[in-house]
């Protein structure tokens, strides 16, 4: 049986008397002990779904069962199993880091020593601090001090929300180790992050925009999504070559990664040279050009334009 | 372009204490006229600290800085005209329309009537919101405010530009076409002072100061840093030098 | 019952981190009757008065001299007529009038009976009140004085009329006004804002998505506050007993216990509010607008009921502070038992278990 089976869920908000589509006809499966990364931009409804499966908040209609239960009729069952994280930093300030920890343990009817080892390795990381408060801290470690209370319990389903906006990079690479290291105890999990470079690290993963899937698959299943040839374009003056191949013909789309321009073209037949040309001929120096793999980035924008137009 | 003698921004050994947390410790650069400089750091390095320093926000400890040829110790008053300053969290007024806006910001730094029509006329079609022009900027998405607050930054000409986490949440099509307004300011002569937590934007940076522990630990053009550190990436790069960080609270 | 006390332990911890706010509960009913209090009898010491005595005999020299004689009085000028009476008021110098008839000895010896009039200044309700109860006392005690020496019964009456407000209230009021707002504040105010607060900083998520019963985040949330009024209603009646030495005349267990009734009514009514709104703001504006004005002009403490309009009266009749207000005033100023109160009681307990009933079904299990 699935952890999470979700069947053509619907949800609109009404917002200035305009009934607005915050998720669209969505329905997935996330196997158990699997590690479902949920990615999209701010507002494409991750908060909303992860609310609905968490029984925060109702679906408009559609089907969602947590572990076999309802998530309508049998939310106590869910509750009781769930671990759950929301996108901003909810723990008592005002507690410390021990206190906040323990008032948790104490509501699921646990204690710390209960299931210590299954906290062991994140909550060592902060315990020097216990008698901080939780206020006081830093963005990564409130993150863990938050992950380790919603672990508390050892739940069997984890959900995260958006647990790393806002993090640095090095904290962020933290916590995607303590996520895998999760999932080898056995806890399904299912997170969600606007970080493309995040999706990687998933079992599966739900590209998301405008309140609908744009895709679900295994992270390599999701990349070979992306049809079109691909080449990575550099050169000495970035700006005007990125004018340049605007007006290329051939162009799809040409969009800046990095110290490089992907540019995608809606031909298979157009050749390095032809690009090499196009570009000596508007005067470029250090040009640089290689075929490359779509990356989850590229996939995410291509999806997206697609189901714009 | 970049001039390189102009040096829109300088600081010297630059200060600033909280009782005795050092949270930005003698830090030391120049910024120069067009560039794009990327301000880079863990949570708590001290970047908002330095950056509001910068802005006026925040009187340095000891050291000296200028912007645009202010003195941050003095003449802050003057500074805060002449730069613009956009950041994720502060932006626009959600319960104006996108006129009003403009011309609220327009007003404040002693734009005219007319000046302002103008610009707000270019700005919106620029931006292709003729059509949302009297829309509350509360409505509409994520992407299109994040465009709209920058246009804003820069709607009364700043010479220098902060932007704290401009592009944080925003989907990938838009956080690209964001830079691209960036790439267009800069080439027009705005000095970008800008700070992220995406590494790739990093790469599109002219130069970027990577701060460890309230320390400026590296300095660079991304290709030299990528050289300097063996890495294929920006993102290595910055792994390298923040794990080095001891410091662990904000 | 371990998740419930874990619950109080963290309100507990909340409160008392939060030095501020906590200052400000346990010292605003102290400042408040203190405020109210001492404005008051610094008020009432040598009060400025004048007396009109026409009849000049024994019996009214005697009154004049010991009504000037006492701390709380002060003869500013003694009138030569009638006429001078309102002008002396309209100079604003004095607060009190005392005027003898012509023949006070001869009607007191002849009729058994004689009349003194207090003209006040009641512009300041509590004020007057005072003044003219103290220029009574001295007139009875002076009554009892002459009952003892002669056996004839004389009757000295006191005739007072309240210049400018002559639905003149009660002078002690401001104690039990207070103490119904300081039940309302803790207990609405407090606890609206304890539960939205959890909401706007998103550990009500967490607390939702937790197998926590709601009826134990509720009285967890309520407790703390109930305990915390309970102190505050024992200092408000420690300070109007030993500083401003107004006894309780009635019942000490009954003026708790119906104290205990109107904080659960005013609990129930912080539930309601917590539960309809989303931020610190709302939840305060609400409570202050939408609780206190009414409290302040409907339940009789800063305006008497009996001089509104109809409709007002009648709408009085649903503010909770209303009866609560009644209650303590008889309880602890007139010394009435249960057996006078009880109809009030019971509407007191009907809403109470209204607004608890409709706060708790109203309290979601979900979000929005």
């Amino acid at each position: 049986m699935p952890s999470v089976v979700v069947e053509n869920i619907s949800k609109s908000f009404t917002a200035e008397k305009k009934k607005v589509l915050a998720l669209g006809d969505i329905s997935f499966d996330v196997a158990k002990g699997a590690l479902f990364g949920v990615i999209g931009p701010d507002g494409a409804g991750k908060t909303t779904l992860f609310r609905i499966l968490t029984t925060l908040i109702l679906a408009d209609k559609g089907k969602v069962e947590i572990d076999g239960f309802d998530v309508v009729k049998e939310y106590k069952d869910i509750r009781k199993r769930i671990g759950y994280m929301p996108g901003k930093f909810s723990l008592y300030q005002d507690l410390t880091v021990e206190e906040n920890l323990e008032f948790f343990a104490t509501i699921f009817n646990t204690t710390i020593k209960e299931n210590y080892s299954l906290i062991k390795e994140i909550y060592q990381q902060i315990e020097p601090f216990k008698d901080r408060r939780a206020g006081k801290l830093s963005g990564g470690m409130k993150q863990k001090l938050a992950l380790s209370c919603a672990l508390i319990h050892r739940p069997s389903i984890l959900f995260l929300d958006e647990p790393t906006t806002g993090v640095d990079a090095v904290s962020r690479k933290e916590f995607w180790h303590m996520l895998k290291q999760l999932q080898k105890e056995g806890i399904t999990i299912l997170v969600s992050t606007p970080y493309m470079d995040e999706a990687a690290l998933c079992d599966t993963v739900a590209l998301i925009q405008n309140g609908k899937f744009l895709s679900i698959d295994t992270p390599e299943g999701t990349v070979s999504l992306f049809k079109k040839p691909l080449w990575a374009v550099k050169s000495d003056n970035m700006y005007k070559l990125q004018q340049d191949l605007k007006q290329f013909e051939g162009m799809a789309s040409i969009y800046p990664f990095g110290e490089y321009y992907h540019l995608s073209l809606n031909r298979d037949s157009i050749l390095q040279e032809d690009i090499s040309a196009y570009l000596t001929s508007k005067v470029h120096q250090g040009l640089e050009i290689n075929p490359i793999k779509a990356g989850i980035e590229d996939v995410f924008m291509e999806l997206m334009k697609s189901t714009d137009d | 372009m970049i001039e390189l003698n102009t040096h829109m921004i300088t600081a010297d050994k630059l200060t600033k204490q909280f009782g005795d947390f050092t949270a930005v410790d003698q830090i030391s650069f120049d910024v120069s006229k067009g560039e794009i400089f990327g301000f880079l750091g863990a949570n708590g390095a001290g970047k908002t600290t330095a950056m509001r320093m910068l802005c006026g926000l925040s009187l340095p400890t000891s050291g000296k800085a200028s912007v645009n040829g202010f003195d941050v110790n003095t003449e802050t008053e003057k500074i805060k005209r002449s730069i613009g300053y956009m950041s994720q969290k502060f932006s626009l007024y959600e319960d104006l329309t996108v006129r009003e806006n403009m011309r609220f910001y327009g007003g404040i730094y002693g734009m005219t009537i007319p000046q302002i029509k103008l610009k707000t006329q270019y700005i919106l079609e620029h931006l292709h919101l003729e059509k949302e022009k009297d829309t509350l900027v509360g409505s509409l998405p994520l992407g299109w405010k994040q465009k709209l607050s920058f246009s804003v930054a820069i709607f009364h000409d700043p010479s220098i530009v902060f932007l704290d986490e401009p592009t944080g949440g925003v989907d990938p099509i838009t956080r690209r076409e964001f830079w691209e307004m960036i790439y267009e300011a800069a080439h027009k002569g705005t000095t970008i002072f800008v700070t992220t937590h995406y590494m790739d934007e990093a790469e599109y940076c002219n130069r970027v100061c990577i701060m460890v522990d309230g320390r400026i630990e590296a300095m660079d053009t991304p290709a030299n840093l990528k050289k300097q550190y063996e890495s294929a990436h920006m993102e290595d790069v910055f792994l390298k030098l923040a794990r080095k960080a001891t410091r662990i609270a904000d | 019952m371990k998740q419930f006390i874990a619950f109080v332990k963290k309100e507990f911890y909340h409160i008392w981190r939060d030095k501020q706010t906590l200052l400000i509960l346990f010292g605003m009913p102290i400042a408040q009757i203190m405020i109210f209090g001492f404005a008051l009898t610094n008020e009432v010491k040598n009060a400025k008065i004048a007396i009109l005595n026409p009849s000049k005999d024994i019996a009214s020299a005697t009154l004049t001299q010991r009504i000037d004689a006492s701390r709380y009085f002060d003869v500013l000028k003694n009138l030569q007529s009638q006429s001078q009476i309102e002008a002396a008021f309209q100079e604003g110098k004095i607060k009190l009038a005392v005027i003898f008839p012509q023949d006070f000895n001869a009607s007191l010896l002849h009729n058994n009976t004689a009349t003194i009039q207090f003209i006040a200044d009641a512009s300041d309700p509590n004020i007057a009140t005072t003044l003219t109860s103290y220029a009574s006392a001295i007139v009875q005690d002076y009554q009892e004085e002459m009952k003892g020496a002669n056996t004839l019964p004389y009757t000295i009456q006191t005739d007072t009329r309240m210049l400018y407000n002559p639905q003149l209230k009660g002078a002690y009021n401001f104690v039990p006004g207070v103490m119904a707002m300081i039940l309302l504040l803790v207990c609405t105010l407090m606890t609206s804002i304890a539960i939205v607060r959890e909401k706007e900083r998103g550990t009500m998520e967490i607390l939702l998505a937790s197998p926590l019963q709601p009826i134990v985040v509720i009285l967890a949330k309520a407790i703390p506050y109930l305990v915390l009024s309970m102190v505050n209603i024992a200092s408000i009646l420690l300070l109007s007993v030993f500083v401003l030495e107004l006894p309780i005349e009635g019942s000490l267990p009954l003026l708790i216990g119906e104290s205990i009734l109107f904080t659960i009514t005013s609990l129930s009514l912080g539930l309601l509010i917590s539960s309809i709104t989303a931020s610190q703001q709302v939840a305060m504006m609400i409570s202050l607008v939408g609780m206190f004005l009414p409290t302040l002009m409907f339940s009789g403490f800063m305006f008497p009921i009996e001089s509104m309009p109809v409709p007002l009266q009648v709408i009085s009749n649903i503010v909770p502070a209303k009866w609560y207000f009644y209650i303590v005033k008889a309880v602890m100023i007139k010394g009435l038992g249960i057996g006078a109160i009880w109809k009030e009681t019971l509407i007191l307990s009907g809403m109470t278990v209204f607004l608890l009933g409709l706060s708790i079904k109203k309290y979601k299990i979900r979000l929005a």
